[in-house]
């Protein structure tokens, strides 16, 4: 095998592959051949590195730079400066947003000395459809080590010991589950993996369910994948390879061990992703929840017990067989124990896939990892948990991520959604946006989801056309609970999170919007005016620019000023303006400031005195 | 393919060892050629070829090569620095394959330096 002095590492994750590097790599192929440094250099894709909103990015070994945002016409600098030369190019370096400092060493760039990287641990650094890249980063030797070495009683004790918990939602203990269905004698058992958004590398999640089958005893698993094709064709590539290779089929690693695995696409639905569900609709039925008990691993496949594990779970249980317990517990907490996996997004710095250990606080992802809120917003609240997460507001930042201290916050672990929205956010719009969402995914088999959801989007959608009551507030509260107590699965259990948390940190919005009739943040269209602060407007004229109403007119370097009989709260010149000159105001401003527009004489609204134009007309008429 | 068995596993991960050294860090020697200009003219290229070519050889997956700017000694180049874990880095003056080839067995393999290519033992601030 040759030795290359440079490995240069293509990142291969969709957004980066989408994004150019599929062609950069043919550009680099075809330079480093026309410059002679085939026989030097050597360039791969990856798995996705996570740094997704800075891509395409590539990385370069042994110096571990970082390049970023890289393009097709940057690929003969890269050849001649940096692979010839040694030289490190500027322009393509990650810049600390804060201070603008160049950080060429991807260890040194906060977004991943924070991450603790274990089921990631490849990331960046195979080929994810190389076997045998796999192998020498010690794949399958856990496997191996199961086979040969452990008794099925032996692993499960080690899972059981190291205290893992499911990564797809709810936290249940792996090792138990994995016990309750050794114990059962049936002539057949199934596995089947769990989707997720989360791309992890799919020899990694073949392994983890190889050693999941011997301890339980099954022989045939079903990975359940969104219908993504380079997704399935990945997994199917590896599905193959294992097979070819003897570690799946008949004698795995050459033991008597056999495991044959099927891909079987998911439909979109968010409820197919509930475990009951799933398992309907792999046996070609209807995707719709069924009472527990029996579990899965009583009754599932064709009455056949099953274990239903998601992909970050099964992507934990190499590392543990091969390092033990104690290893896997030296990061997190007592009860939350290891890393997990988040998919951070919003108004900040830094988004993208990370790994963390469990127990860092909200703030030090937001913060460290994510380099805290884009300059010029406010942090308002993050949802914690994906789509039926809840909102948690700044006062509780300090909330060490676990499965015990965010559920107190009623939000949750769930699909590891960490979403950070800004003051340009309204909660009560987020809160029905969420709901709406549960209106469309409820499957409609009980009431409480079915019909509660839909009753709880009406008393949401009135407060944002300023048609509640305050009392509305007190009802919804209680019909939340009511449904998170009584429907069947978990989708009508979590999907009140965004409600009861943004009613219990956000009450006062609330109020603001059924008494005031005033969305502060300028989201509910039939709740807000915008209005130019005199003192504020330099007169630059980009609102302008952007009214697709022409409604905003005004002298060059003059304030402006806003027709209200035109303005239709596209809040364009809201997000536009760069000095703070346009305000929200509440409903019943409009009216006044129109009124004022009638006698020809332009307001002069600031946020102080809306009041005393309230007054000067009411004296004018 | 053949089925795999367990000591194949450890023998595909000795092969891949070298690149997981370049990738990973680790690796128990370093050597950086110096490819300004200067150093392009004179030939460092080929310096840089030659000390793959010796790794292959030997198979050396501990030995990484990098390259870096003008060392600001126009006149000696093409020099490479080697630098071996808990040792003071070594920079050798006016290379050519041949020396290059004997550095590499001497003092990268067996940790003797060959004095009489050498430029200075320790760093630039010495010299
Ligand atoms: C509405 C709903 C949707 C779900 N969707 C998914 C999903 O897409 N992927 C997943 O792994 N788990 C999903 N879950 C959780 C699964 O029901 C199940 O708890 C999990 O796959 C078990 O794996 P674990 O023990 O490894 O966490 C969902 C749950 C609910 C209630």
């Amino acid at each position: 095998m040759n030795n290359y002095r440079l490995n240069i590492m293509l990142c291969g994750g969709a957004g980066c592959s989408a994004g150019g590097n599929l062609k950069i790599k043919d550009a680099l192929i075809e330079q480093i051949k026309n410059k002679g440094l085939d026989r030097e250099v050597s360039v791969q894709m990856t798995s996705c590195n996570g740094f997704c909103p800075q891509g395409p990015i590539m990385i370069i070994y042994p110096d571990n730079i970082l390049y970023q945002k890289v393009s097709l016409k940057d690929v003969a600098s890269i050849v001649d400066e940096h692979l010839i030369k040694g030289k490190i190019i500027d322009k393509l370096i990650y810049k600390e947003p804060a201070k603008k400092q160049s950080i060429p060493v991807m260890k040194d760039i906060p977004f991943f000395n924070k991450q603790v990287l274990r089921v990631l641990r490849n990331k960046g650094l195979i080929d994810p459809e190389s076997l045998e890249q796999y192998i020498a980063r010690d794949g399958y030797q856990a496997a191996g080590k199961a086979l040969f070495e452990m008794t099925p009683e032996d692993i499960i004790d080690l899972v059981k010991k190291s205290g893992l918990r499911g990564r797809g939602g709810a936290g249940a203990l792996t090792g138990m589950k994995w016990e309750q269905c050794a114990k059962i004698k049936a002539p057949q058992k199934f596995i089947v993996c769990n989707r997720s958004i989360i791309e992890v590398e799919p020899h990694l999640i073949i392994e983890g369910m190889i050693i999941c089958a011997r301890a339980i005893g099954a022989s045939k698993g079903f990975i359940y994948v969104r219908s993504i094709p380079v997704l399935i064709d990945r997994l199917q590539k590896a599905i193959d390879q294992a097979m070819e290779n003897g570690l799946l089929g008949e004698g795995i690693l050459g033991s008597d061990f056999n495991l044959e695995l099927e891909i079987f696409k998911s439909s979109d639905e968010f409820v197919c992703g509930e475990e009951t569900a799933l398992l309907m609709s792999i046996q070609s039925k209807r995707g719709m929840p069924t009472p527990r008990p029996p579990f899965p691993v009583e009754k599932g496949l064709w009455e056949m017990p099953t274990v239903i594990n998601t992909v970050e779970t099964f992507a934990n249980i190499p590392l543990i067989i091969l390092k033990g317990a104690e290893w896997f517990r030296s990061a997190g907490t007592e009860l939350s124990p290891g890393t997990k996996i988040f998919s951070l997004s919003g108004p900040i710095n830094n988004t993208g896939l990370i790994e963390v250990p469990m127990g860092i606080t909200l703030k030090s992802v937001i913060n460290d990892i994510g380099g805290g809120v884009v300059k010029g917003r406010k942090f308002k609240a993050v949802q914690v948990g994906g789509s039926t997460g809840g909102y948690i507001p700044e006062e509780f930042l300090s909330l060490p991520i676990t499965y015990e201290d965010v559920t107190q916050m009623d939000a949750i672990i769930g699909s590891g959604g960490i979403y950070v929205i800004s003051d340009l956010n309204c909660m009560v719009s987020s809160a029905k946006f969420t709901i709406e969402f549960a209106v469309d995914e409820s499957c409609g088999k009980c009431p409480p989801c079915r019909i509660g959801t839909t009753v709880l989007f009406d008393l949401l959608n009135n407060i944002t056309q300023g048609k509640a009551k305050p009392e509305d507030i007190d009802l919804m509260e209680d019909l939340s609970k009511d449904i998170k107590n009584t429907s069947l699965c978990g989708l009508g259990q979590t999907a009140m999170n965004p409600v009861l948390s943004t009613i219990r940190f956000f009450r006062d919005e609330y109020l603001e919007h059924i008494n005031e009739k005033w969305c502060k943040a300028g989201v509910c269209k039939e709740l807000c005016t915008f209005f130019v602060d005199k003192e504020k407007c330099i007169g630059c004229g980009a609102c302008a620019r952007v009214c697709p109403k022409k409604a905003i007119s005004g002298e060059k370097k003059k304030p402006h000023n806003i027709d209200q009989t035109l303005c239709i709260q596209c809040r364009a010149c809201y997000e536009t303006c760069k000095f703070n000159a346009l305000k929200v105001g509440p409903r019943h401003l409009r009216e006044e400031l129109m009124i004022k527009m009638d006698e020809q004489k332009p307001p002069d609204a600031t946020i102080n005195n809306i009041e005393e134009i309230k007054q000067e007309n009411k004296e004018a008429l | 393919m053949p089925k795999l068995t367990i000591s194949d596993l450890t023998k595909i991960k000795e092969q891949h060892k070298s690149a997981f050294t370049v990738r990973e860090g680790g690796a128990r020697a370093k050597v950086i050629v110096h490819m300004g200009t200067c150093g392009i003219a004179a030939g460092a290229r080929k310096i840089v070829e030659t000390l793959l070519d010796e790794i292959n050889l030997n198979n050396s997956h501990d030995v990484i090569v990098t390259t870096s700017g003008c060392a600001g000694l126009c006149s000696q180049e093409p020099m490479a620095t080697i630098e071996i874990a808990g040792f003071s880095p070594v920079k050798y003056v006016k290379l050519d394959e041949m020396k290059t080839r004997e550095i590499f067995k001497k003092h990268i393999l067996n940790g003797e330096i060959i004095e009489k290519y050498a430029l200075v033992s320790g760093n630039e601030t010495q010299i």
